[in-house]
């Protein structure tokens, strides 16, 4: 299953949009597997350098992020990749969350949460498992729950994600999002 | 091999692939097992980390104890007033650093913390852990007991857990250098009302603290004698 977090990272020291995260090539993948690999890739979003959303995101597949985002974060099955390039201001809720960036917030995942080296996160972490790499910064409390035990807020707000058969990461109705022009 | 030095040997060797640090020297601890055992009665106990975020540690305090960490690195406070020469302000800064209520947090790990204050900055801190902490709550210090060598670099120790026993010794730049070392009197005066509980001088001239808070004395209604 973690594979797939190792797909996602590539695509983060570059340009952020979907014709690049179809073009990386997994990290540690045989090449027996490229197929299977690929077809994963195709599956994950980018939210690019420049993009500013402010408001609510929910989705059903995974999702990384080299941009801005503010207000709260809602992928229910999937993992969240905060680029080296992301910056969040947002509560935030995955099954798997991976910070390279910045997040300024509370975090909560019902299976991960790691802070890759030169990652921050200023903010609670709820999640079974949490990794922190030596060189990533966190300020605010770690929760790591017994087993069994379900994150609360994130559960509730399950009946609000669209269903899984549309496969896109959906925007709510107040999210004012904005493609500015780089820099 | 017994089944517990192989488990020793699995987690001390996974610390060190970890952060690729394998070089840094482990030393034994004696009051780390007592710290844990002192909070492992509780349910789910808050445990406040003063030293830097250390991610295996996160992860051992969780999986052994199942606690809630919540970590204030310390260390970045002390290099950033003195960088900025803002010293003096320091112990009016540690009045106000913790928004923690008073006896909310169950175990408190300060590690070598307190080396690096002087007197003025470590009456105020030691005062703000003493109200934090719940009745009956444990607090972890080291001390060192001789001078630093002349010529060291100034350097803070991040302290990683290997096992119950073993820590591992990690040196990273610091801003200041570490105080005169405390008397054993300084020491035990400072935290009063707590009490000492363990106590352990290590061959590496480190003092081991372990410090309890009273518990809530006992209700003073009248109890109706059992027939």
């Amino acid at each position: 299953m973690w594979k797939r977090d190792e797909a996602v990272k590539p695509t983060s020291g570059l340009p952020a949009t979907p014709a690049t995260a179809a073009s990386t090539q997994p990290v540690n993948g045989p090449a027996a597997v490229q197929p299977d690999a690929r077809r994963i890739e195709r599956d994950i979003v980018n939210i690019g350098k420049s993009v500013v959303i402010k408001g609510e995101l929910n989705g059903s597949e995974d999702l990384t992020i080299e941009g801005h985002v503010e207000g709260r974060i809602e992928l229910k099955d999937h993992v969240l990749t905060i680029g080296p390039n992301g910056k969040i201001k947002a509560q935030v809720f995955a099954k798997a969350v991976i910070v390279l960036g910045e997040v300024n917030g509370n975090v909560t995942a019902s299976e991960k949460v790691d802070i890759r080296d030169g990652g921050s996160v200023d903010g609670d972490i709820i999640s079974p498992r949490v990794a922190i790499a030596e060189g990533a910064h966190f300020r605010g409390s770690v929760d790591m729950q017994r087993k069994g035990a379900q994150p609360g807020q994130g559960q509730q707000k399950a009946s609000s994600s669209p269903p899984p058969e549309k496969a896109q990461t959906s925007m709510a109705a107040s999210t004012q999002a904005t493609a500015a022009a780089a820099h | 091999m017994a089944l517990s030095d192989l488990f020793s040997r699995r987690r001390k060797e996974h610390a060190e692939s970890e952060a690729g640090a394998s070089d840094a020297p482990v030393h034994p601890t004696k009051v780390l097992a007592r710290f844990i055992a002192g909070l492992s009665a509780r349910a789910q106990p808050v445990l406040l980390d003063l030293g830097p975020v250390v991610g295996s540690n996160v992860s051992f305090f969780g999986e052994e104890l199942g606690c809630k960490i919540i970590v204030e690195d310390l260390s970045k406070d002390i290099d950033r007033h003195v960088r900025d020469g803002l010293l003096d302000q320091f112990p009016a800064f540690l009045m106000k650093r913790f928004p923690q209520e008073s006896g909310s947090i169950d175990g408190i790990l300060c590690w070598d913390l307190f080396d690096y204050l002087d007197k003025k900055s470590a009456k105020p801190l030691a005062d703000q852990l003493v109200r934090m902490l719940r009745p009956d709550g444990v607090l972890l210090a080291f001390f060192r007991t001789s001078e630093p060598p002349p010529g060291l670099k100034p350097e803070y120790t991040r302290h990683v857990v290997v096992d119950k026993l073993n820590l591992q010794h990690r040196p990273y730049p610091a801003a200041c250098s570490k105080q005169r070392p405390l008397p054993n009197r300084d020491i035990q005066r400072l935290f009063e009302p707590l009490r000492i509980v363990e106590q352990f001088l290590l061959k590496t001239n480190l003092r081991e603290v372990l410090f309890r808070k009273a518990p809530e004395p006992a209700s003073t209604a009248p109890v109706s004698p059992s027939v």
